[in-house]
């Protein structure tokens, strides 16, 4: 692939347009494949039966159409998310393992949702989702506000990521504590969102993360051209015109959406929004915001189906939390990029 | 108002509120070039980094074309104010020509896109500094002076009408320099570009600049032409040189001088013992050198490392009580060196200060004898 990226810009421009199709057709395959396996395996013809409205048993049709298509949905959209957020935490540190887990971000927001969670189920019973990306949301700037204050007594950037992974950790034992004396017999639902799960998502879960993902998305599309000039610096992008200030509070609002988003329905989910940014730049050899921002959507949809599949398939009946999964894949491509890192320090 | 293109008025420069420099004045004409010159930590990138905006001002203005540059729309000054700044930046995965093709924001639309038009300024750009070749290689893995013409490059592309440089040819060899500097002053006089720079190399800053400002201390010091400025002894007082010493006129630095008793003398001229004084300086033996003219090209080096310089006005005949005083100075001394190969009928006393020595028994032949 080396020779690739020193050849002209139409070869380039092929490049890409094959990466986007290669992700995009991979992305459809495995969606298949999460619509037809799993404890009961559905045929694909039996599937477009279901999709085309024809008879079938209506055991089948609810696992295809009730349980299946909005999980797999759920993957894509959210993982998506997901990967755009850690793009976007990266660029804002400068910082290549930056991401919504690390930072302790997730985290925050899935104390803050916990909390509404056992408040209701005490007394209202059901919580909506508007509700739970609330405050999904509010934990999230919570978490965030404190990794800003300290972004700015250390320059360190891997002080910042430790200091992030405590601040998760403070977090995810005052929610385990609330998990824990919070007896209701909804409490297996809670201990399982709170370790990471895409189960459970019905449509309406589905259309409420369209809207909020699709169009926060689109307004980071929207920012590309100022954050190609941040990848040079705060210095530079001022002088090229770019309102430091403004620029910087829309790219941490934006970015706690996303992470919120995905808390609120899947509860924190690891290393996606690191590992999935980085192979995405590394496999189309740039960086520049309007290629990463589709693609690392695209990834990040491949990975949580990807990972999804195996979670709910490797040992079932039994599911695996989707983060033991992810950690699985991801852990090992963010050390990878840290010596990488360390080599580039040392030339 | 005036004709002046750039102003900077009753400026006080300093980080968190706290004063650094006050009452920084300075204004140049549109085609300009104003080299900032002075010891580190001076605060010449304080100043450069207040006339861009990266700091606030703390008290004073500063105007573009009578328009003050902090209630300029960010996007106009990007099109007529464009920084290579100190500093390395980290790239990601950034090809040349894409952090030369940044130049170009300010005038592409709402995604960025470039148009033919800005491909084609980004080329020329990378052609005017000769880093075209560089073009695909990944920013990262390029030299740091190539970076530097690469920013360079960058700032050319954004086409301003003035251009602040923060110390940009330190990490270049003299060839870049010049090459670096020459671009500049071609840009300054035929396309008018207008040019703020801070430099380390004086000698270059004399030859660059239509203006220089020296940064020191709380308040700026000369500002003006370099003939003004840089007259014998000011830069030693700017800079607070101790060790050794500079010569205004020639832009050249010498070495400490050996202290101590001469041990030889040296007869030069011309030129011609320049490169031997140098050599006792390494050796660190200290030494006298005479008959030589204020004007002659040996003169300033000889005062720089010299222990006494036996002189003579220039254009005057060797006066009899200087021929004399020379001839004290070789009685001191326990070795004469002469490195003329000839004499010329206004140099007779220095061939008879030779065999003057040699009737002492104090002269040497040939070269590299004075190493012992």
């Amino acid at each position: 692939m080396r020779h690739l990226t020193i050849c002209s810009g139409w070869n380039k421009k092929m490049r890409y347009i094959f990466l986007f199709v290669f992700l995009l057709v991979l992305m459809l395959l495995l969606f298949g494949l999460a619509i037809c396996i799993g404890s009961v395996r559905v045929p694909p013809a039996e599937v477009l039966k279901v999709l085309t409205g024809k008879e079938t048993e209506e055991t089948v049709k609810n696992i295809i159409w009730q349980i299946r298509f909005p999980r797999a949905l759920a993957a894509i959209i959210l993982g998506g998310a997901l990967a755009l957020s850690g793009y976007l935490l990266q660029t804002f540190f400068h910082n290549p393992i930056a991401g919504p887990f690390v930072l302790g971000i997730s985290s925050g927001a899935k104390l803050v949702v916990a909390l509404v969670m056992v408040f209701f189920i005490g007394n209202a019973g059901k919580v909506s989702s508007f509700l739970l990306i609330l405050a999904a949301f509010a934990g999230a700037m919570l978490a965030m506000g404190f990794v800003l204050l300290i972004s700015k007594k250390l320059r360190q950037m891997s002080m910042l990521v430790v200091s992030g992974v405590m601040i998760g950790y403070i977090c995810s034992a005052i929610t385990d504590f609330v998990v824990t004396f919070a007896e209701d017999a909804d409490i297996v639902n809670l201990h399982n969102w709170s370790m990471g799960s895409f189960s459970g998502i019905s449509w309406a879960n589905v259309a409420v993360m369209t809207v909020v993902v699709f169009l926060t998305a689109f307004l980071i599309f929207l920012l590309s051209k100022p954050i190609g000039a941040y990848q040079l610096g705060e210095a530079y992008a001022k002088n090229m015109g770019v309102n430091i200030r403004l620029f910087r509070i829309l790219l941490v609002l934006l970015s706690s959406i996303l992470s919120a988003c995905v808390t609120a329905f899947a509860g924190p989910v690891s290393f996606v929004g690191i590992a999935v940014p980085q192979l995405i730049k590394n496999l189309f050899h740039t960086a520049k915001p309007i290629l990463m921002i589709p693609a690392c959507f695209l990834g990040g949809g491949v990975c949580c189906l990807l990972c999804d599949l195996i979670a709910r398939t490797l040992f079932a009946p039994t599911e695996l939390s989707i983060s033991t999964v992810t950690a699985i894949f991801g852990a090992p491509v963010v050390i990878y990029v840290m010596i990488r890192q360390k080599k580039e320090n040392i030339e | 108002m005036d004709d002046y293109y750039f102003s900077v008025k009753q400026m006080t420069v300093g980080y968190d509120g706290k004063a650094l420099i006050r009452d920084i004045a300075f204004h140049i004409k549109k085609g300009e070039i104003l080299t900032l010159i002075g010891p580190n930590g001076a605060g010449k990138s304080t100043i450069l980094k207040s006339i861009i905006g990266q700091l606030k001002l703390l008290a004073g203005t500063v105007t573009l074309e009578n328009e003050r540059i902090d209630r300029m729309e960010a996007a106009e000054r990007a099109k007529k104010m464009a920084v290579v700044l100190t500093g390395q930046i980290r790239t990601e995965l950034m090809t040349c020509v894409d952090v030369v093709a940044t130049g170009r924001y300010p005038y592409t639309g709402r995604l960025g896109l470039l148009s033919e038009e800005d491909k084609r300024i980004v080329e020329e750009a990378m052609e005017l500094v000769h880093v075209k070749e560089l073009g695909e290689r990944d920013f990262l893995t390029v030299s740091d002076g190539q970076k530097q013409r690469i920013m360079l490059a960058r700032a050319i592309a954004q086409q301003p009408e003035i251009l602040v440089l923060d110390e940009p040819t330190s990490y270049l060899d003299i060839k870049y320099k010049l090459e670096f500097l020459s671009i500049l002053q071609d840009m300054a006089k035929k396309k008018k570009l207008t040019v703020i720079m801070s430099l380390h190399e004086l000698d270059l800053a004399e030859r660059v600049s239509d203006k220089v400002l020296c940064v020191k201390g709380e308040n700026v010091g000369r500002y003006g032409p370099p003939e003004d400025v840089f007259t014998p002894g000011y830069v030693s007082s700017l800079y607070d040189i101790k060790e050794g010493s500079f010569d205004e006129i020639s832009g050249r630095a010498e070495l400490p001088r050996v202290q101590g008793e001469p041990k030889l003398f040296v007869i030069a001229g011309g030129g011609s013992g320049t490169h031997l004084y140098r050599s006792l300086q390494r050796e660190k033996i200290p030494f006298s050198t005479g008959v030589l003219w204020e004007n002659d090209l040996d003169y300033p080096v000889a005062e720089a490392l010299a222990v006494r310089v036996i002189k003579e006005k220039a254009f005057l005949r060797i006066r009899e009580d200087t021929f004399e005083k020379a001839k004290k100075e070789i009685d001191r001394c326990e070795k004469v060196v002469c490195c003329l190969k000839s004499f010329g009928e206004l140099n007779r006393e220095n061939e008879e200060l030779c065999s003057y020595a040699k009737s002492q028994g104090k002269f040497m032949e040939g070269d590299a004898l004075w190493q012992k």
